[in-house]
């Protein structure tokens, strides 16, 4: 039950035919390791992390400590939860552009409620409620009315934009003892190691979507619809709800997000996760998803985002440089990426 | 005449042409004078003008997407090419000597369209030689773009005083505003070149089966790379309207989220994402929708905060209603009475 059965079956080591330049090389590697190919672009991804950390050792004090990387993980834990959601509508062949729109507004409407004071025990289930019910909504009208994603979604986005604005146009700060409470909690692990209810709830996210994608049969329905979808439906598979329930896990992961950044920030604005979707999406694609669907991994999204959170962390260090070279090595980083990507694709299409 | 009718209302453009009218109705039954245009100072004023004049960058940003759009692929960076643009248009104004002659103006422009025109081959490149999908090579320069613009204002919000470079954004030529001239000339020369040779039926042809047109003997790689390269063009000029506008160049915001009006406007028109057939009267018409409906919500006194979500619901409906199933039941339904009404539901 383990195994992906729908990917293609990795070609005989040392096979003979005339090999590309990078990704032939890759290959080459790989094959002589017997790696599995399709492994291939998250240990690239790896790499680069191991290497960044390594850039940062050699050029800052302190910067391999444990504060530095636990960090890392409770800094960028609503991007993770983000990023696991999209990974899913990703690896189904479609994308989802409302996400942070949705953060913005669980965010705004958690701030709300616990104004008007609501129990947290209500509004936190209700915030992430919020985001599946859009979800729900995208999903259908993707697979009922046949609209695409990336126009669907990006419908959803205004929705949730709008109703954001609509909730309140300023800033309104938390006061709620939970929510103090998990924002100001912080559990060490060892001397300097340490972690946030936050954190732990990423990764509890994380664990669950590695096991829903790669250990059910859901999941591989997704792999499925990604790799063809006409080919699924001949398949006899459930094409339809798992179609739908994809947009309904990628809106409740944008909810759990919206929640998480609400408690890092510890309070809720309208305006939040402007631009947050192509943080995900990028984070994806590094992580090694293929855009076109049908490959890719949850613990991959996972290192994509820790390489987004580490150039920032590199950049915070060396304390010259200007906040916008970030977007640029970020855009690099996705460039090389795709680049090395299409190699491999061209290579196993040989 | 009756069939002519039937036709119109069977396309595509029906709707939105509809959500228009209906706009524009709505608009002169709050403001009686909405539909008037004066003149004054030799200029026409009015809030059509203004409608007109607020279209332009929207439209040149829309007309290059629409080429895109048909070749079956998108272009994510256009808001990050207008940014790119103004910042450099506005740099070199500031930084020369005379920053009111037209000399420096002109070399401005030529640097900031110029610089487009590259950023536009280099999209074409990543798409039609590497191969990679155009969602994400887009998104590399989308992603990067703003980072650039910051680098080229030193991250701050850099402001000219120059009589000509005022005058793209905001004069006034012949009666009209400049910016409507510029974008109704690209507009002509888009739909003269595409529509009056075979270039419009290639690049459908490339969108519709690009391997089929490619063993036909068309040039697909020349054509997609011409359809990036024009489109970041546009939007190059698109950037020093809307830096001219205000004149001053905010990397930040300027031109933020036009990529995916501009795609609204395209899809709004009758375009369809998956390539092939376009519709340049379609996306005009689209872009005025959308340019129109920000309109009215001010107009009709609606709190701006609930504009996004007036938008929202506009255009979940304008897609719903063109959507495969929507479409096909209504068909259904029309047959046996020539024109029956059809109630307009929101929503799901």
């Amino acid at each position: 039950m383990i195994t992906h059965e729908l990917e293609p079956a990795p070609s005989p080591a040392g096979g003979a035919q005339p090999s590309g330049a990078a990704g032939g090389t890759l290959t080459r590697v790989a094959s002589a390791l017997r790696l599995d190919r399709r492994y291939i672009p998250v240990i690239g991804t790896l790499v680069v992390l191991l290497g960044m950390f390594a850039l940062g050792a050699s050029r800052y004090e302190n910067f391999l400590s444990g504060r530095v990387i636990s960090n890392l993980l409770i800094n960028n834990s609503y991007l993770v939860v983000l990023a696991v959601g999209m990974t899913f509508v990703i690896i189904a062949g479609g994308i989802d552009l409302s996400v942070g729109a949705v953060v913005a507004l669980s965010g705004i409407t958690a701030a709300s409620l616990f104004q008007s004071g609501w129990p947290a025990v209500v509004v936190i289930p209700l915030v992430i409620l919020i985001g599946s019910v859009l979800g729900l909504v995208v999903g259908v009208m993707v697979h009922v009315f046949e609209i695409q994603p990336f126009i669907a979604t990006l419908a959803a986005m205004f929705l949730a934009r709008g109703l954001a604005y609509v909730v309140s146009l300023s800033s309104i700060p938390i006061t709620d003892e939970t929510i103090v409470w998990l924002s100001s909690t912080r559990i060490p692990l060892g001397e300097t190691w340490s972690l946030t209810p936050s954190g732990i709830i990423a990764l509890l996210v994380v664990a669950i979507a590695f096991v829903v994608l790669h250990y059910t049969r859901f999941g591989r329905t997704v792999y499925a619809i990604g790799g063809g979808e006409q080919s699924a439906v001949l398949m006899g598979l459930p094409v339809a709800r798992t179609k739908v329930l994809i947009y309904v896990i990628s809106g409740t992961c944008a909810g759990i997000a919206g929640f998480l950044f609400t408690v890092f920030s510890r309070s809720g604005y309208s305006l939040t996760g402007v631009g947050m979707e192509l943080d995900a999406i990028a984070a994806v694609v590094i992580g090694g998803t293929l855009l076109t669907g049908g490959s890719g991994f949850v613990l991959g999204s996972v290192l994509g985002v820790l390489v987004l959170g580490l150039i920032q962390t590199i950049i915070t260090f060396e304390g010259t440089l200007s906040s916008w070279w970030t977007r640029i090595v970020i855009g690099a980083l996705l460039l090389a990426f795709v680049v090395i990507q299409r190699l491999l694709l061209v290579r196993r299409r040989v | 005449m009756k069939d002519a009718l039937t036709t119109f209302t069977r396309s595509r453009i029906f709707w939105p042409v509809v959500a228009l009218v209906a706009l524009l109705v709505a608009n002169t039954l709050k403001t009686s004078s909405f539909l008037s245009v004066r003149v004054q100072d030799g200029h026409l004023f009015g809030a059509l003008v203004d409608i007109a004049r607020n279209s332009s960058p929207l439209l040149l940003v829309a007309l290059g997407m629409t080429l895109v759009i048909a070749t079956r692929g998108i272009d994510l960076s256009v808001g990050a090419v207008v940014a790119i643009s103004g910042a450099v248009a506005c740099s070199f104004i500031a930084s020369s000597p005379d920053p009111a002659s037209p000399v420096t103006v002109l070399t401005a422009v030529g640097i900031a369209v110029g610089l487009s025109l590259v950023l536009g081959v280099w999209n074409g490149f990543l798409v039609s030689v590497v191969g990679i999908q155009p969602i994400i090579a887009t998104l590399v320069l989308m992603t990067a773009g703003r980072g650039i613009a910051m680098l080229i204002t030193g991250g701050q919000i850099t402001t000219v005083n120059s009589p000509p470079f005022k005058t793209i954004g905001s004069g006034f030529w012949l009666g009209l505003p400049v910016s409507v001239w510029i974008a109704g000339l690209v507009f002509v020369a888009v739909a003269v070149l595409t529509r009056r040779t075979a270039l419009g039926m290639l690049l459908e042809s490339v969108g519709i089966n690009p391997s089929a047109s490619r063993l036909a003997g068309v040039h697909a790689r020349t054509l997609i790379w011409t359809a990036y390269a024009l489109a970041a063009t546009f939007a190059g000029i698109a950037g020093l309207m809307i830096s001219s506008n205000v004149m001053a160049a905010d990397a930040n915001n300027a031109g933020l989220f036009i990529e995916l009006d501009a795609i609204l406007a395209v899809v709004i028109g009758g375009t369809s994402l998956a390539g092939g057939k376009f519709s340049l009267s379609g996306t005009l018409v689209g872009v005025l929708v959308i340019v129109t409906l920000t309109l009215t919500v001010t107009i009709l006194g609606v709190p701006p905060s609930v504009t996004p979500l007036f938008k929202a619901v506009v255009v979940i409906a304008v897609c719903l209603l063109q959507s495969p199933v929507v479409r096909a039941k209504l068909a259904a339904r029309r047959r046996p009475a020539v024109v029956a009404p059809v109630p307009a539901k929101v929503g799901a």
